[in-house]
């Protein structure tokens, strides 16, 4: 089964991304592996939301190659690499605010009705989708009734929901942005305990995090990223006594 | 003589739900703070008034107004694709300001200033609609098919997609929905039914010319959807009959009409200030103007 599927997934290859003057990611080269949990972590600023954007399509490279299952996929527009097997979180949580949850959720999928022409014989309602948007609730552990309005939601539950729509998709990798930002330590081990299980199903995860216990204990690898560089890619017990990813986060 | 008032009243009204419920679709549902939407009424109008002085059936002149109002639409989608809120609001007023000048200057075809009268009424195989009650039908009809697909494509999946877009272009796109094409549609579409209502305007008042198209109209109906409120269809009905209805009684308060006038505007102005300081959500409304 695994041999599949290409051993790296997803490739980064001398990219840099300047915005004027601050090289927000600077001649950066990494991968992540199928089937893996990889950590990106490193000071604030060092570039992580940056390459997770640039990744997503949602910002275009200056320089270098990004390729997304074995397929080159720099400069490609953000919904077409989705549609590849992308799906991911922000920092900032970004929901539909004046949708129910169900509709947040429905979003996610590819309905057929979603097609100007073909509106007229669809309704909003759920019907096969049901099951798939219980189940993927059930997962992250959102208790709401389906047609609360996502600006309802507590800051906690939006993060849930957002993870769930980003389960909603038929993805290959799955990117994480800072999931444990401002959650209570009951949803943080929740968390945790999902990821594994996806982890164990096969789905590969990068994963942005502050948290250092919650990312070393999670991750097979991890990326330390400083000021736009790649310090290091290596399993987070070599990385945790790594004394440049020591002076990145404290100084010299 | 009261009844022909009453009608006249309940045409226009008809006339602008269809104007109201098609600019809601653009500003309430798809996030776009369109000020331009009385340029299509106005290509809606000349089209189908200049088809069928030229001798086109109605329902040509009718169908063609929708599509090139329609079509102007999407024009005017493709340089605006990636500006949002003040920044779209200006770049589509913009674009009304072009189309009157059109209207003003492009006298070989127009007439300019002079206008376009003796616009017929509608005629169906031969068959005409010549009385006032008749042509109340005839745009309830219209207006009701007009509304009722509106309706439709907002309670679609189609239409999450636009609430979707409306309320975050960026996680949008990172669900992989073609956000551009997706303004770009809901646009036309909403441009295409206000030429219908150009049309119904034409055929009715018989005659037009640019000040019947000009800034003053767009803010009577972004007034409209806001005092009904955003993304309702229901909201843009009720927002329709209260802002037609309400200035009517100056009519017979014996000011001149070079007072009704100003104090329309003026009326519209206290409204929209009372709706925005008490209730910012109108009657209906389920999103607000210039959220998120």
């Amino acid at each position: 089964m695994m041999s599949k599927y290409p051993k790296t997934l997803l490739e980064l290859r001398r990219v840099s991304k300047h915005f004027g003057g601050v090289k927000a990611v600077n001649n950066c080269s990494f991968y992540v592996k199928q089937g893996l949990i990889t950590g990106l972590i490193g000071p604030n600023g060092a570039g992580k939301t940056t390459a997770f954007n640039l990744i997503a399509g949602l910002l275009k490279p200056d320089k270098g190659r990004i390729s997304f299952l074995k397929q080159d996929i720099t400069g490609r527009s953000a919904h077409v690499i989705t549609r590849m097997g992308l799906a991911r979180t922000f920092q900032h949580v970004r929901l539909f605010d004046n949708l129910s949850i169900e509709e947040n959720l429905l979003v996610a999928v590819d309905h057929p009705g979603e097609k100007f022409f073909n509106c007229f014989f669809h309704s909003r309602k759920s019907g096969s989708y049901h099951k798939k948007i219980k189940g993927v609730l059930a997962l992250v552990g959102l208790k709401k009734p389906l047609s609360t309005l996502a600006a309802d939601l507590s800051y906690g539950q939006k993060r849930l929901l957002e993870l769930a729509r980003a389960l909603m998709m038929d993805y290959k990798l799955l990117m994480l942005d800072e999931p444990t930002a401002g959650v209570n330590p009951l949803i943080r081990k929740r968390l945790k305990a999902l990821l594994r299980k996806l982890r164990e199903q096969g789905k590969t995860i990068l994963l942005i995090e502050h948290d250092m216990d919650f990312v070393m204990s999670l991750s097979d690898e991890v990326i330390v990223l400083d000021a736009g560089r790649k310090l290091l890619a290596d399993k987070p017990s070599k990385a945790r006594k790594d004394k440049r990813v020591l002076e990145a986060y404290l100084g010299k | 003589m009261i009844e022909a008032y009453l009608m006249h009243i309940l045409i226009l009204i008809c006339i602008y739900i269809v104007l109201a419920v098609s600019l809601d679709l653009a500003v309430g549902f798809t996030g776009l703070l369109n000020m331009g939407h009385v340029a299509f009424f106005g290509i809606g109008a000349y089209t189908s008034a200049l088809l069928v002085l030229s001798g086109v059936p109605f329902w040509v002149g009718l169908l063609a107004g929708a599509v090139l109002a329609g079509f102007a639409g999407f024009l005017l989608s493709l340089p605006t694709s990636k500006i949002r809120g003040d920044y779209l609001a200006l770049a589509t007023m913009g674009f009304a300001f072009i189309i009157e000048s059109f209207m003003k200057n492009w006298v070989s075809l127009t007439r300019g200033p002079l206008g376009l009268p003796g616009i017929p009424r509608p005629s169906f195989f031969g068959f005409v609609i010549s009385s006032q009650f008749g042509y109340l039908v005839f745009a309830f009809i219209v207006m009701l098919i007009c509304a009722l697909l509106i309706i439709k494509i907002e309670k679609s999946p189609f239409g999450r997609l636009l609430e979707a877009v409306r309320d975050d272009e960026t996680a949008a796109r990172t669900l992989g929905e073609n956000v551009y094409k997706t303004k770009a549609i809901g646009l036309t579409v909403s441009a295409f039914f206000a030429g219908v209502a150009g049309s119904l305007y034409a055929h009715y008042i018989s005659f037009i010319d640019p000040t019947t198209f000009s800034l003053l109209e767009v803010i009577l109906l972004l007034s409209i959807i806001i005092v009904g409120g955003l993304g309702s269809s229901k909201g843009a009905i009720a927002g329709t009959i209260i802002l037609l209805i309400l200035p009517e009684p100056l009519r017979f308060l014996g000011f001149p009409s070079s007072i009704v006038g100003p104090a329309r505007q003026m009326i519209y102005a206290l409204i929209l200030l009372l709706i925005i300081y008490f209730s910012p959500k109108g009657c209906f409304g389920r999103v607000q103007l210039g959220e998120s």
